[in-house]
C-alpha cells in the first residue's frame, strides 16, 4: 500500500509517520503513536470522542485526514497534564465535579473546553454548552461537566 | 433509624477511576493492544429475513493476511440470556432474521485487510417476507422468524394476569378513562462502541476482555457456544464507556472474537462500529399499550387494565423477562387493588429490544402518569392530588404480593411539588408554556438468577494485608456508574480508613468472587451487602486480638479513624488498625473473610411471580415545566425538578449523576430519539447524526433534591438511583406538554412535526 510520511508535533514531541492517504488523524493517534486517550465513538464526527487539538483548534480526528497533519501541532489528552503528571485544571475540574462517569466522552470534552477556555477564558454557560455540543455524553446529562468547565475557567483566570 | 453518624458514607468523594479516565489513561477494550493481535470485521447480512443457501469464503480465507473466517455452522449452539429460552446465535445460522445480522466474521493481520475479505464472501439466500410491524408479524399467515415457538404466529412468549375483581371494580367507579399509548424504537447510544479481545493461550485456556456488563453471563455463554469447562475461560472488564442495559447480555463480537481467535490461533479484537452498535441493539421495546384506569369520585384508583403489544425484534434477549416486568411495574408506586394484565412479545425482523435502563417500567409509566393526569384534570383535581391520594405508603404489599419495605414516596411527590411550584403553576402559565408531574419507582435488585440456581447473587472477599493494604474483590463491573466507588466507600467506613486507602479488584470472574453482574439497580444493594459483611467478618477476627491485648471484651470494640477502641473507655483502650492488623497475621496467618448476599425468595402462584421482587425499592417524583414554539413546534424543556428516595445517599454527587444523567436520557426519548426501520428491515439512521440524542445545548436547568430516606435493612440505608429517575421523564415532559397547549401526546417523540400538526388539528377544530 501506498505510504507517505508526515511529520508533526504531538504533545510538544516530534512524530513521523508513514501513513496510508486514506487514514484519519486518529488512527495514526491511536493505533501508531499509541496515544489512546482519544476515543473512537462513531467515526463519523458526531460524537466528540475523537476530539484533539489541531494548532490549537478542537477538531475530529476521526474525520481529520492524517496527511492534513503534516506540519501541525497536536495536542491529545494526553499532553496536558503538567510535567511531574499533575491534572491540568479542566481536568482536576472534571474529576472534582464529578463531570466523569464511563469516562469515555471525558479525553473529547476536555480537550473541547481546553480550546474554549483558550478563546475565551471567563465564557457564559450559554457558550460553554454550545462549545460542548459536538460532545455527546450519555451518562453525566452534561449539568456537572458544565458546572467543571466554570469552575475550570474560573480557576485558570484567577 | 440506625446510628447515621458516617465518616465516608454521604460524603462526595472522588472516584478513584477518575483522574486516570480524565488523562486518558484509563484501558477500554479497543485501547488493548496485544502481540500479534488480529483485527477482525464482520459481513453482515444484507436481507432482512432469508434462509442461508450457500456461503462461500474461499475467496476471502485466500486473501494475503486472512488468518481465519468463521460462519454460523462452525458455532450452532443456540445461547440467549434467558437460558431456558436460547434462540441466538454466534453468526446466523442456516436462518437470517434482521438485515444487517452477521452471516461471516474475518480476522485479519490489519482492518484493512480484514474489510477488504468481506467482499470476497459470497451468500446466496432464499427471501422471506420481511415483517417490521408485530401486527404484520401476527397475522395467522405469516412465516414464523423462529419456527421452533411454541406460540402461534410470531408471538414469542404471552401472558395474562389478574388480581381482584377487575369487571366489578370498573362497574362501580365514578369515572373511567382509557387510552392506547405507543412508545419508541430507542437505542442506548451508550458512548463506547462494544469491543472485545479474546486469546486463547498454549493450554487452550481463553482470556477476553471485554466491555460488559454480565461477565458471569458472558462466562457461561462462551462455555456453552464454544463447549470447553468455565473453568478455562476468564472474563475480564476494562473500564466500560457506558451501558445502560445495552451490554447486559453477550454480544455477537464476544463470540465471534473467541471462536477467530480459537481458529487463527492468534488473540483477536473486535471492535463494532457505530451502525454496528444500532444493529446489535437490544435497546428499549416499543409498545402499543392500551391502558384503562377507573377511579372513585375522589380520585382513589379502583382499577387498572392494560394491555400491551411488545415489538421484541429478531430474538429472544431478555424479552420475556422485560414482559413480565411491564406487568410488574403497573402495581406501583400507587394502590391498585384491581389489576388486570394482558402482554405478548412479538418476534420482528428488526435489531433485537432487550435491556434498556429502567426496564419493562418506562413505557407502562408513561401510559399511567399520563392517564392519571388526564383523570385528575377531568374530575377538577390537580394531578398532585391524586397521585398523593393513591401513593403508598412507607410500607406496602402490592395484590401481586411484592412487599415493600421502605418507601418516601409521598414525601418526593410533595417536595418535588414544593421545590418546582407546581400548585402555583400548573393550569396558570400563559399558552405555550406548561407544567408537568409524574412519579416512579425501581427495584434495587431481583430476587431470582436467571437459571435455577439457590446460590449467593453477590460474594465479596476482603483481604487485610499489612504489605498490600485493604483489597475487595468482587464480581460487581463497573461500567461507568462508579459501582467499584460505592463498594470502597463502604468498606472504608466499616473497617475505619480513609476511602483511597480501598482498592477493589472487580469485573473479574478469576480473581474476584462471584456477582451476577450490573443490570436490575442491583450493586449497591447486593453487592454492598457482601462487601459489609465481609468487613464485619474481618473485624470480627481483628478485635478478638485486639481484646486481648487491650483487656477488654471483642463485642466492646468498634474502629474509626484508623483505631480500635473500646466504646465504653475510648481514650484509655485504643490501638492503631494496622498495629491490631500486624499482631493477628503473626499470630494466625492471612487476614480474609468473605460475604455473601442472598435476596429474599417471595413469589406467587401465577405466571411471572417471580418477578418484580425485589429487596428494596427507589421512588422519585418530578416536575418538567416546558415552553412550546408554537410558530415552529419545537419543544424546550426549561426547568426540571426531582425529588429522589434512594435511601441513604453513599456518595450524593454522583446520585446527582445519576439523576442528571436519567433525566436527559429520558428527555431524548420523549422528544428527539427514535430509530427508523425501511420496509426491508433497514435501519435508516444507524448513527449519530441521524439518531438525536441530547447535548449540552438542550440541557434544561435541573435541580435534584435527596429526600430525607434511610432504608434500615440496607446496607448504610441505601436503594437505587440508577434507574428509578429515568421513569417518570417522559409523563413528565408530555403532562407538561399537554399544560402548554392542550394537546394529550400518546406517542413518541414528540417531534415539532407532530406539534404543529396537533395544534392545526385543533384551531380548525375550534373554528
Amino acid at each position: 500500500m501506498e505510504r507517505i510520511t508526515i511529520r508533526f508535533k504531538v504533545n510538544g514531541e516530534d512524530a513521523t509517520v508513514a501513513v496510508a492517504p486514506h487514514w484519519n488523524l486518529l488512527r495514526v493517534l491511536r493505533e501508531e503513536l499509541e496515544l489512546t486517550g482519544a476515543k473512537e465513538g462513531c467515526g463519523a464526527g458526531e460524537c466528540g470522542a475523537c476530539t484533539v487539538l489541531v494548532n490549537g483548534r478542537a477538531v475530529n480526528a476521526c474525520l481529520y485526514p492524517a496527511v492534513e497533519a503534516d506540519g501541525a501541532e497536536v495536542t491529545t489528552v494526553e499532553g496536558l497534564a503538567g510535567p511531574g503528571g499533575e491534572l491540568h485544571p479542566i481536568q482536576r475540574a472534571f474529576v472534582e465535579k464529578g463531570a466523569v462517569q464511563c469516562g469515555f466522552c471525558t479525553p473529547g470534552m476536555v480537550l473541547s473546553a481546553k480550546a474554549l477556555l483558550d478563546r475565551v477564558p471567563l465564557p457564559s454557560e450559554e457558550e460553554i454548552r454550545t462549545a460542548l455540543a459536538g460532545n455527546l455524553c450519555r451518562c453525566t446529562g452534561y449539568a456537572q461537566i458544565i458546572e467543571a468547565v466554570q469552575a475550570a475557567a474560573e480557576e485558570l483566570s484567577r | 433509624m440506625a446510628e447515621k453518624t458516617f465518616r465516608v458514607v454521604g460524603t462526595s468523594v472522588t472516584r478513584k477511576d477518575a483522574p486516570l479516565k480524565a488523562r486518558g489513561e484509563a484501558l477500554y477494550a479497543d485501547d488493548i493492544r496485544l502481540p500479534l493481535m488480529l483485527h477482525a470485521r464482520v459481513k453482515r447480512a444484507d436481507v432482512g429475513h432469508a434462509r442461508i443457501l450457500r456461503i462461500d469464503t474461499s475467496k476471502a480465507e485466500a486473501l494475503p493476511g486472512v488468518k481465519a473466517v468463521v460462519v454460523g455452522e462452525e458455532a450452532p449452539i443456540p445461547y440467549g440470556i434467558v437460558p431456558q429460552m436460547p434462540t441466538e446465535y454466534a453468526l446466523a445460522y442456516k436462518k437470517v432474521r434482521y438485515h444487517g445480522e452477521p452471516v461471516a466474521a474475518v480476522a485479519a493481520v490489519d482492518p484493512d485487510t480484514a474489510e477488504k475479505a468481506l467482499d470476497l464472501i459470497e451468500v446466496e439466500y432464499e427471501p422471506l417476507p420481511v415483517y417490521t410491524d408485530p401486527k404484520e408479524a401476527m397475522a395467522p399467515d405469516a412465516v414464523k422468524i423462529h419456527e421452533e415457538s411454541p406460540f402461534p404466529a410470531n408471538i414469542a412468549y404471552q401472558a395474562e394476569q389478574e388480581f381482584g375483581d377487575v369487571d366489578r371494580a370498573f362497574a362501580e367507579s365514578h369515572y373511567v378513562l382509557e387510552k392506547t399509548f405507543r412508545t419508541s424504537y430507542v437505542n442506548h447510544a451508550f458512548l463506547e462502541p462494544h469491543s472485545a479481545v479474546a486469546k486463547f493461550d498454549t493450554n487452550g485456556e481463553l482470556t477476553i476482555w471485554s466491555g460488559t456488563q454480565v461477565p458471569h453471563y458472558l462466562h457461561r455463554t462462551l462455555s456453552k457456544v464454544l463447549e470447553m469447562p468455565m473453568q478455562k475461560i476468564h472474563v475480564k472488564v476494562p473500564k466500560v464507556g457506558g451501558g445502560f442495559g445495552g451490554k447486559g447480555e453477550v454480544s455477537n463480537n464476544e463470540l465471534i472474537a473467541a471462536l477467530l481467535a480459537r481458529k487463527a490461533g492468534r488473540p483477536v479484537k473486535l471492535t463494532y462500529s457505530r451502525k454496528e452498535v444500532f444493529l446489535q441493539h437490544r435497546g428499549r421495546h416499543p409498545i402499543e399499550i392500551r391502558m384503562k384506569i377507573g377511579v372513585d369520585r375522589d380520585g382513589y384508583i379502583q382499577a387498572l387494565e392494560y394491555d400491551g403489544t411488545m415489538d421484541g425484534g429478531a430474538y429472544g434477549g431478555w424479552g420475556v423477562v422485560i414482559l413480565f416486568y411491564t406487568a410488574a411495574m403497573l402495581h406501583l408506586p400507587y394502590k391498585v387493588k384491581n389489576v388486570r394484565f394482558r402482554g405478548r412479545r412479538v418476534y420482528t425482523n428488526k435489531p433485537t429490544c432487550g435491556a434498556m435502563r429502567g426496564l419493562g417500567g418506562v413505557q407502562p409509566r408513561f401510559a399511567m402518569e399520563s392517564l392519571l393526569d388526564q383523570i385528575a384534570i377531568d374530575l377538577g383535581m390537580s394531578p398532585y392530588e391524586i397521585k398523593k391520594k393513591n401513593a403508598i405508603d412507607q410500607t406496602h404489599e402490592t395484590v401481586s404480593g411484592v412487599y415493600v419495605r421502605h418507601s418516601e414516596y409521598k414525601q418526593c411527590i410533595d417536595k418535588v411539588v414544593e421545590n418546582s411550584g407546581y400548585l402555583e403553576k400548573h393550569r396558570k402559565l400563559p399558552f405555550g408554556r406548561g407544567v408537568g408531574l409524574a412519579g416512579g419507582y425501581y427495584i434495587s435488585g431481583t430476587a431470582y438468577t436467571l437459571y435455577m440456581s439457590y446460590k449467593p447473587h453477590s460474594t465479596a472477599t476482603v483481604r487485610v494485608d499489612t504489605e498490600a493494604g485493604v483489597t475487595v474483590y468482587c464480581g460487581a463491573t463497573d461500567i461507568g456508574q462508579g459501582s467499584d466507588m460505592v463498594l470502597g466507600m463502604m468498606a472504608a467506613e466499616k473497617l475505619g480508613l480513609p476511602f483511597d486507602q480501598i482498592h477493589v479488584v472487580s469485573g473479574d470472574t478469576t480473581l474476584a468472587p462471584f456477582d451476577l453482574g450490573s443490570f436490575a439497580s442491583r450493586v449497591t444493594v447486593a453487592a454492598g451487602t457482601a462487601v459489609c459483611q465481609a468487613c464485619d467478618r474481618v473485624l470480627e477476627k481483628i478485635f478478638s486480638v485486639a481484646a486481648v491485648q487491650l483487656g477488654c471484651r471483642a463485642q466492646q470494640l468498634a474502629v474509626a479513624d484508623g483505631e480500635i477502641y473500646s466504646v465504653f473507655e475510648p481514650h484509655k483502650k485504643r490501638m492503631g488498625f494496622w498495629e491490631a492488623v500486624e499482631r493477628y497475621i503473626d499470630a494466625n496467618g492471612p487476614l480474609v473473610a468473605s460475604g455473601e448476599f442472598t435476596p429474599p425468595r417471595r413469589t406467587g402462584k401465577f405466571k411471572g411471580a417471580n418477578i418484580g421482587h425485589s429487596p428494596t425499592y427507589g421512588f422519585t417524583a418530578q416536575v418538567a415545566e416546558v415552553e412550546v414554539d408554537t410558530e415552529t413546534g419545537e419543544i424546550r424543556v426549561v426547568n426540571y425538578w426531582e425529588a429522589g428516595d434512594c435511601g441513604q445517599a453513599i456518595n450524593p454527587q454522583s446520585v446527582e449523576g445519576q439523576v442528571e444523567g436519567s433525566i436527559v436520557m429520558g428527555m431524548g426519548q420523549a422528544l428527539f430519539e427514535q430509530v427508523r426501520v425501511a420496509e426491508d428491515g433497514r435501519l435508516l439512521n444507524p448513527n449519530l447524526h441521524d439518531y438525536k440524542v441530547p447535548t449540552a445545548a438542550d440541557l434544561p436547568q435541573i435541580r435534584t433534591h435527596i429526600v430525607d430516606s434511610y432504608d434500615p435493612d440496607s446496607p448504610f440505608g441505601a436503594k437505587e438511583s440508577g434507574e428509578g429517575p429515568i421513569q417518570p421523564v417522559i409523563p413528565a415532559i408530555l403532562n407538561a406538554i399537554y399544560d402548554a397547549i392542550g394537546v394529550r401526546f400518546t406517542e413518541m417523540p414528540v417531534t415539532p412535526e407532530k406539534v404543529l400538526e396537533a395544534l392545526e388539528r385543533r384551531k380548525s377544530e375550534r373554528s
